[in-house]
């Protein structure tokens, strides 16, 4: 959050998630001594099943992100390289599998895993990523393989991925020892799609000018739904998040103190450079009132069943923004821009994160010719700081935000 | 009322002063280490130059990489506006902009009335930057300004195949040693320097004419590579490598 945030303009839940996550880490750190069981599981990974069973999930991704935060990425990286992995890997994958040799970063490294958990509907690199930490941790390894719709969800996507959650919940049975109980399921998954809805209205309340929290804030706010999914605690807190943005805009506190532009964020936030980022931005009187990236743990809502749910995630989780073709992108970003009253977007190229830059340029061109407004690419790495250069992004930002202002006078 | 300009570029710093849409005079020094340094020599000399003293000047606009550190501007632009103004200040016809400086190279769209449309630059490398051709100068011990008088008299380019700078020395040093043309050489150099630039203007769908300006538009040999890669004629003015300063003295005038 920005530096210059006067105490009116403070987000006050953001206490109260500090204290969740804390208990939520101590938790996965304490799961042993408890006799609680934890499995590492990818950002896009159905997770419910695991909090039916009360398995602790726990988030290499998260993790990185907490790394790049707390500018510990560079060293971690490093050792990753120094152990023999190409610097062209993603950051997340080299820190996880630094940190878990060295036990390093901010909270001297994740909890050993009993099983992960792996569902490329984000990635290919965590094929790779899972497998190797597999074999480091010696521990039964589960892949959901979902394959990207590029134009359609076809039957047969269908029918593959339907049965990869049966066998999803025949392995947690058999790790676990214990019969899966779908009657916990079905009310896990009535928790999941409340804080997913609840997410999104979060998400939505930025619609207004000027917007009651910005994109940076979305970045924070963010790791409840990705890792207490399908708890009451996850729909509590929004549910409370929700209220204060609510009152925000009754109050007519803005995140940006002079909100004139507003600008939509595209891919990972680079984790290392928030706060110069969110005061680079200020200082234009620019907000990022939305992004791309925190709304993909809702955008597949809709494929959603809450009655259903087993049966409607292969379709939700199939689904998701990195999964599916650039057209469809494409639009999503349109009804966005349109949505937010967007007057100019920002798209991060990440180094690490392929999926989700191939096809930045396609969705550029799109916009452009459909909403003739300025897009800006900056070229960088959500955690490795040795790919972002200060200076060149700054030119780059300045001579956006002055293309904006020249449209918009 | 006369307006002043001052870009400091990564490898030379710049000064114009243009009074009533008339360009009374510019002057171009090297930036060397100090970029506020080279923002008050070049301005001073500027001024002696035209003949006016600094109590004249109405406005100064400050631009380039170290813009920031010109603390006795006004204000500072980026230099894409500044160049997009320049240019649309010395043609108003034109409508693309090829700026290839020290460390960046730049393609920027201009809208009939001169505003910036669009623009594209260089990633994290020098390829296609002032800076990869003056390391070629260097390995070829051929002097910066000589390059392109060298490379027009090329009967058959050599072909530069390694994108980085450091390993397209490397190549350009083997080549030498396997005896190649010098002129075949350089001629290859401006070749792989001018496919780096011409992506950028594809990126942004360059709209014609075009005009080139910075530093490198005093290189005959990288105009004819470029303009043969991007199939049409560029505009190179006689204050190319002065036409962010010139942007900059035109915006401190709209202030």
């Amino acid at each position: 959050m920005p530096d210059k945030l006067s105490d009116k303009r403070k987000i006050k839940c953001a206490k109260k998630m500090r204290d969740i996550m804390t208990t939520y880490y101590l938790d996965a750190m304490t799961a042993e001594q408890n006799n609680k069981q934890v499995a590492w599981i990818t950002s896009g990974g159905p997770v419910e099943p695991l909090v039916a069973m009360d398995i602790i999930p726990v988030y290499p991704e998260n993790h990185g992100a907490m790394i790049g935060a707390s500018k510990m990425g560079e060293d971690l990286c490093t050792k990753a390289e120094d152990m023999g992995y190409s610097s062209d890997l993603c950051s997340y994958a080299r820190t996880d599998i630094s940190c878990s040799v060295v036990k390093g970063g901010p909270i001297g490294g994740l909890p050993k895993p009993d099983m992960l958990i792996c569902c490329n509907n984000i990635c290919g690199t965590v094929l790779k990523w899972y497998e190797v930490q597999a074999r480091f941790y010696k521990v039964p390894l589960f892949i959901l393989d979902t394959p990207i719709c590029h134009t359609r969800y076809s039957p047969e996507i269908a029918k593959y991925v339907r049965a990869q959650i049966d066998e999803y919940i025949v392995f947690l049975e058999k790790i676990t020892k214990r019969n899966f109980d779908y009657e916990k399921m079905a009310q896990v998954g009535k928790l999941a799609y409340k804080s997913q809805m609840l997410w999104q209205k979060v998400l939505n309340t930025t619609a207004r000018n000027p917007s009651p929290m910005s994109a940076f804030d979305a970045f924070f706010f963010l790791a409840l739904i990705v890792t207490l999914r399908g708890t009451q605690i996850a729909v509590d807190f929004y549910k409370d998040l929700l209220e204060e943005m609510e009152q925000r805009i009754k109050d007519g506190i803005s995140m940006v103190p002079n909100e004139k532009y507003r600008l939509l964020w595209d891919n990972l936030p680079i984790w290392y450079r928030l706060k110069w980022l969110s005061n680079k931005f200020s200082d234009h009187n620019a907000c990022l009132v939305a992004d791309t990236y925190t709304s993909a743990w809702c955008s597949a809502i809709k494929y959603t069943d809450e009655n259903n749910f087993l049966d409607s995630i292969a379709e939700a989780y199939t689904r998701i923004y990195l999964n599916i073709g650039v057209d469809q992108m494409a639009d999503q970003v349109l009804e966005m821009i349109k949505f937010y009253d967007i007057n100019g977007l920002v798209m991060h190229s990440n180094r690490s994160c392929k999926p989700y830059s191939f096809g930045q340029m396609d969705i550029m061109k799109i916009v452009r010719e459909k909403t003739n407004i300025p897009v800006l690419m900056i070229e960088a790495d959500m955690v490795d700081p040795r790919n972002f250069s200060q200076s060149q992004v700054e030119t780059r930002i300045d001579a956006f935000m002055e293309i904006i202002k020249q449209r918009n006078s | 009322m006369i307006y002043a300009g001052i870009d400091i570029g990564s490898s030379t710093a710049k000064a114009a002063l243009i009074k009533k849409n008339r360009l009374l005079g510019t002057h171009v020094i090297p930036t060397g280490y100090n970029p506020l340094n080279a923002g008050i020599t070049v301005f001073e000399a500027v001024l002696e130059k035209v003949g006016v003293s600094k109590i004249d000047i109405t406005a100064i606009v400050s631009t380039g990489y170290g813009r920031a550190s010109v603390n006795f501007a006004d204000t500072a632009m980026t230099e894409i506006i500044c160049h997009g103004t320049g240019a649309h200040f010395m043609n108003p016809d034109i409508r693309g902009i090829i700026d290839v400086g020290g460390q960046d190279s730049k393609a920027i769209l201009l809208d009939k009335n001169g505003q910036v449309e669009n623009f594209a630059m260089n990633d994290k490398c020098a390829a296609g930057t002032g800076r990869f051709i003056e390391v070629m100068a260097n390995a070829l011990e051929v002097e910066l300004d000589q390059m392109g008088d060298f490379s027009l008299k090329a009967d058959k380019p050599s072909k530069i195949s390694s994108i980085c700078t450091v390993f397209a020395e490397s190549e350009v040093i083997s080549m030498i040693a396997g005896l190649q043309k010098r002129e075949n050489i350089i001629a290859g150099i401006h070749e792989s320097a001018a496919a780096r630039v011409a992506i950028l203007a594809f990126k942004i769908n360059i709209k014609e004419p075009v005009m080139m300006t910075g530093g490198v538009a005093k290189n005959k040999g990288m105009i004819t590579a470029l303009e043969k890669r991007l199939g049409f004629e560029l505009i190179v003015g006689d204050f190319a490598q002065e036409n962010g300063a010139i942007g900059a003295a035109v915006l401190a005038s709209r202030l």
